[in-house]
């Protein structure tokens, strides 16, 4: 099975909380198992990404940074 | 001729710059302030309305009375800039040309934005911190939820303070124990800041407030008293209090000067219009991802003076800008508060509550009106 990003958010140059706001906009309006990737460069997103998979229940399957852009993938949690 | 220098709202930031250009200007620039109420009122105060520890009548003052006698007042509202044509057009019909702009506008509210929003109540405006103070007076028992259904929103710390604030007020009626107080935040801690939610957090927990994380409100149900996140939770109130939605104002969004919630795009340095020549902006009016807070408004302003005096004469940018000081107050209830400095190198720092702190507050609260518009503070 191919790996395909339903949505994808450019979070770059937004401060905190914001990147998480618009994340769990964005999440809301996905189907179960869809996948969401998110770009941001805040620091702090890093720590708001997994905590904010582990308190809601979706969970943050891809965290890396290139070049000072974080990029997060989540898959949505089933109904 | 002197040069026309406009200046859209009559709130801290607008007011320091009319009176500093006026005063730098030395009679070469005619400045004029259009405000649409001619009323400056102090925003932090409403706070302290809504648990009634200050009268609205204290907060607000004529903007004539802050104003130098060569700055003109125009108590109008500003509907359309025209930025290639230089000129701004009022309500009244009557049209101000402009050699330099300064916008300084402001935020508004829009609860509007969240269905069943209306049934809550907030302490963003004069009116809707009355009418909650009222509310809680009314109120004898169960739970007091407060949220926040937007980002970015006016002073940060507010929904923090009020919550201390609020078990104040309910242990002064000696009621405390038949209330539950629940604070939902945006993230999983009690407030942006990190450092700031470590000093608070142990606070909260020992005056019983009830803290949830990641609850960003989407929507409230006015009849089964709900309030629901984008998260997918759902909390039960008895009372419900909301930090507001935010947005610029429409004069920004009509004449194409901001992005999508009519916030302004300024160099955040020269806090210059990135688009526009001519024009700057301040405070809640940009769309720089700093605190909407008087106390950034009143560090840019000296930054925008010097900038519009110095284009004024056709002379160089001066060396001095912006570098993203915020100083903030937090309330921590019983008589004590901590502050939150930081800039756009150094994060934030928060020294230990103190009665000190809550002193420091109050006293400028106090004298805000004779130092800060006539831009006697730096």
């Amino acid at each position: 099975m191919s790996i395909t990003i339903a949505t994808s958010l450019d979070l770059k140059g937004l401060s905190c909380p914001l990147p998480i706001i618009k994340t769990a906009k964005a999440m809301k309006e996905l189907a179960p198992g869809q996948l969401l990737e998110a770009f941001a460069t805040d620091p702090g997103s890093v720590s708001d990404f997994k905590a904010w998979a582990k308190v809601t229940g979706n969970p943050l399957v891809e965290a890396g940074e290139d070049g000072g852009v974080y990029r997060f993938v989540l898959r949505k949690k089933e109904a | 001729m002197a040069a026309e220098v406009v200046i859209l709202g009559g709130g801290v930031g607008g007011t320091i710059v009319a009176n500093l250009v006026a005063k730098q200007s030395a009679g070469r620039a005619h400045v004029t302030v259009v405000d649409a109420t001619g009323i400056h009122v102090y925003q932090p105060g409403f706070l302290y309305v809504a648990v009634g520890q200050e009268k609205p009548s204290a907060l607000q003052r004529p903007e004539r009375q802050l104003l130098r006698h060569d700055v003109s007042l125009v108590v109008d509202r500003a509907t359309r800039v025209d930025p290639v044509g230089r000129q701004v057009q009022l309500e009244s019909g009557a049209t101000l040309p402009y050699d330099q702009l300064l916008l300084a506008t402001g935020s508004r509210t829009v609860m509007s934005e969240v269905p069943g929003g209306v049934a809550a109540h907030d302490f963003y405006t004069m009116a809707g911190a009355g009418r909650l103070f009222k509310a809680l007076e009314a109120f004898q028992e169960g739970t007091i939820v407060i949220g926040v259904a937007g980002i970015p929103y006016k002073c940060p710390p507010a929904p923090v303070e009020f919550v201390f604030l609020l078990d104040d007020y309910l242990r002064g009626r000696g009621i405390r124990d038949k209330v539950q107080i629940k604070l939902l935040s945006p993230l999983n801690r009690a407030f942006t800041i990190e450092a700031t939610s470590k000093l608070v957090q142990p606070i909260l927990a020992e005056r019983g407030i009830e803290l949830t994380g990641f609850f960003n409100v989407e929507s409230v149900d006015p009849v089964g008293r709900t309030v629901t996140s984008l998260e997918g939770e759902t909390v039960s109130y008895d009372l419900l209090v909301l930090v507001p939605p935010h947005r610029g104002q429409k004069v920004i969004e009509d004449s194409s000067l901001g992005d999508e919630r009519g916030w302004v795009p300024v160099d955040k340095n020269t806090l210059k219009h990135t688009k526009f020549e001519r024009i700057w902006a301040i405070g809640d009016t940009t769309s720089i991802p700093i605190s909407k807070s008087g106390s950034v408004a009143h560090y840019e302003a000296s930054v925008a003076a010097a900038e519009i005096s110095a284009a004024l004469n056709g002379e160089a940018p001066p060396a001095h800008v912006y570098d993203g000081k915020v100083m903030c107050f937090l309330e921590t209830g019983q008589g004590q508060a901590t502050t939150i400095r930081f800039d756009y190198d150094h994060p934030p720092v928060s020294p230990s509550p103190a009665r000190r702190w809550h002193w420091a507050k109050a006293l400028f609260n106090k004298t805000y009106w004779h130092t800060v518009p006539q831009g006697r503070l730096p």
